[in-house]
């Protein structure tokens, strides 16, 4: 030790230069290995989206995900591959989305302010029902609904997708946002009501204005989930013509079958870019509200 | 008159009159999902336990089968039985993989990093679109004979691969991996645990003489206890539900051999290819059961392994 000391006196000034330069070199390999794993993460994202830009012909040995050419023929043919068009499956796909947001946002709003700021009888008892639906799988209520749905001819509509969500079916985000409104503080709303505002004033002039995130949160989260659905389109629609863009990315596989990747690819890009988009808009709500609350992705 | 008067000089009925009043604005609130609840969630639960006793086809009446369905279930459905296993073997490795790589790379994320935000967002976004049908295609693609993971294997290792999507010992696994690859919600969950535990915790550690691995055994894991155990039941709840990767992967069949057969895709088949929907009200029922009862198992054992610690509000 004082051996080595004697041999380079230099060696206790670089004592913390030496440290740092581990420091530095630690920061260095742990972003190499982020880096490499976030690569490896996209890399199958950043393929399909640079492959919808190839032709047929080289899409299965072509490993790199720099596209040849910003050729946007597959986007062409894809959009009409399909009976109806894809202006058709988007158009179905946006109002199916935009109803389910507002029909959430809606109704489990005035479920969760009566359950957080009004007093009755039984909201405890109600309050424990609908907790306890959050737990029930879908799966449960899924054939009497079907059964329903077929009785009154609302198969092959968009209706069964819709009408439910203006009834608060959705107990997640109600639980959300009882969670908010009780965080919001008491005294705001007893001024109004001794000004003497009635609930419906409260909640509309009051209470809603100070729940923009949570509203958003929930608004957001309906549109990506309604977006991404596949498993009610899939049973409930059956006219091409009413197809959304899951479903008919689905039909798009059984009627091409192997033959037109590049087309497909295209297909799913545009598929997944409305959701990219929201999420580059939303990044803070939507990461705030998977902490928050488990939502999944 | 006099009743003004008697109401001015007791009180009582007019408190109770608002309150009644109260109530109204409560219920009024509640209506839609008053509706909802009973003719979208009570009533047909009601309804499914009926018809799980029930064979049933839509287009004539149910029939009352006593037990039948239950029995057969449980002695002799082969798909059950095989359906029930594929959803076992996926849970079992998918829910601690994704687990195990969410927690690393949070803890991997959360000591401020730079452009820490930037990875997070990107191991977030296969999160966000994984559970969609172009995935689910993109992943059928990339696991067949001549797709891409064996272009990959072939020009590194020279081996030309099997088509992993039509081997039935092989199927599961790639459903697997696309679960895992969305480990970013359980990530995200986890770094808002990370941030809970207060660092000098880790500097007193350090002064004790504490090495990094002792610290994440001593400090890290049991105070992420309560999210580890939350991410847990969530993703297997979320396991259980899986449906569009397996329909997509095997086109509507859970093949080759039923390898891929997910509960809800043989829930599924039996419904709206078969439509013995009473049989499908069972297999519901028994999910639910089966839910049921993980859920309430996991809570028991919580008492054991998880550790809520009351200081720490």
């Amino acid at each position: 030790m004082t051996t080595v000391a004697e041999a380079s006196p230099a060696n206790i000034p670089a004592q913390p230069g030496e440290s740092m330069g581990r420091v530095v070199l630690g920061g260095l390999m742990r972003h190499a290995v982020l880096i490499a794993a976030s690569f490896m993460m996209l890399y199958p994202l950043l393929w399909m989206a640079a492959s919808a830009f190839k032709p047929e012909a080289i899409i299965f040995t072509d490993l790199s995900i720099v596209p040849p050419s910003l050729n946007p023929r597959n986007f062409f043919d894809g959009w009409y591959a399909l009976e109806a068009s894809f202006s058709r499956f988007y158009w179905n796909s946006l109002v199916v989305a935009v109803l389910v947001v507002i029909g959430n946002v809606v109704s489990c709003s005035m479920a969760a302010f009566a359950f957080a700021k009004l007093e009755f009888r039984g909201k405890k008892l109600f309050f424990a029902m609908m907790m306890a639906t959050l737990m029930l799988p879908y799966h449960v209520t899924l054939i009497p609904q079907y059964v329903l749905f077929l009785n009154i001819g609302w198969v092959d509509t968009i209706l069964p997708l819709v009408v439910p969500k203006f009834m608060a079916v959705d107990a997640f985000f109600i639980f959300l946002m009882v969670q908010f409104f009780r965080g919001l503080p008491r005294e705001l709303d007893e001024a109004a009501m001794i000004d003497g505002c009635g609930p419906w004033r409260i909640f509309f002039t009051i209470i809603l204005p100070l729940s923009k995130p949570v509203l958003a949160t929930a608004a957001i989260f309906s549109f990506l989930w309604t977006w991404n659905d596949f498993f009610g389109p899939l049973i409930y629609l059956n006219d091409i013509a009413n197809y959304t863009v899951p479903l008919a990315l689905r039909a798009f596989v059984d009627t091409t079958g192997q033959s037109a990747w590049g087309q497909l690819f295209a297909m799913s890009t545009l598929a997944l870019a409305p959701i990219f988009i929201f999420f580059l808009l939303f990044q803070r709500l939507i990461i705030e509200g998977v902490a928050m609350s488990g939502l999944k992705g | 008159m006099a009743a003004s008067v008697a109401l001015a000089s007791s009180g009582q009925p007019k408190l109770s009159s608002r309150f009644w009043r109260e109530d109204i604005h409560g219920y009024l609130f509640l209506l839609p999902w008053f509706a909802g609840f009973i003719f979208f969630t009570l009533g047909p639960t009601l309804v499914s336990l009926y018809l799980s006793f029930t064979k049933f086809d839509l287009l004539s009446p149910p029939r009352w089968a006593g037990l039948d369905n239950y029995v057969y279930m449980f002695t002799q459905d082969r798909r059950f039985t095989a359906a029930l296993s594929v959803t076992f073997i996926y849970l079992i490795f998918e829910v601690p993989l994704k687990l195990c790589f969410a927690l690393l790379v949070a803890i991997a994320l959360d000591r401020s990093v730079r452009g820490g935000n930037l990875y997070r967002a990107i191991f977030y976004v296969p999160s966000l679109l994984g559970g969609s049908v172009a995935i689910a295609v993109l992943w059928r693609q990339l696991f067949q004979g001549d797709g891409t993971i064996n272009r990959i294997i072939l020009s590194l290792f020279g081996v030309q691969g099997p088509s992993w999507i039509s081997n039935p010992d092989t199927a599961v696994y790639t459903l697997v991996i696309l679960a895992v690859w969305q480990f970013g919600s359980p990530m995200i969950i986890f770094l808002a645990g990370l941030r809970q535990i207060p660092k000098d915790l880790y500097e007193a550690a350090e002064i004790d003489g504490a090495g990094k691995f002792r610290q994440f055994r001593s400090i890290t894991l049991p105070l992420l206890g309560p999210v580890i155990f939350f991410n847990l039941v969530l993703q297997t709840i979320e396991g259980f539900k899986a449906f569009t990767p397996a329909f997509i992967v095997s086109g509507g069949t859970g093949g080759p051999v039923d390898s891929t057969l997910f509960y809800t895709l043989y829930l599924y088949q039996e419904a709206f290819a078969n439509f013995r929907m009473g049989y499908a009200s069972a297999l519901a029922w028994v999910l639910l059961v089966i839910i049921g009862v993980f859920t309430a198992l996991s809570f028991a054992s919580a008492r054991y392994w998880v550790h809520y610690d009351d200081d720490r509000r």
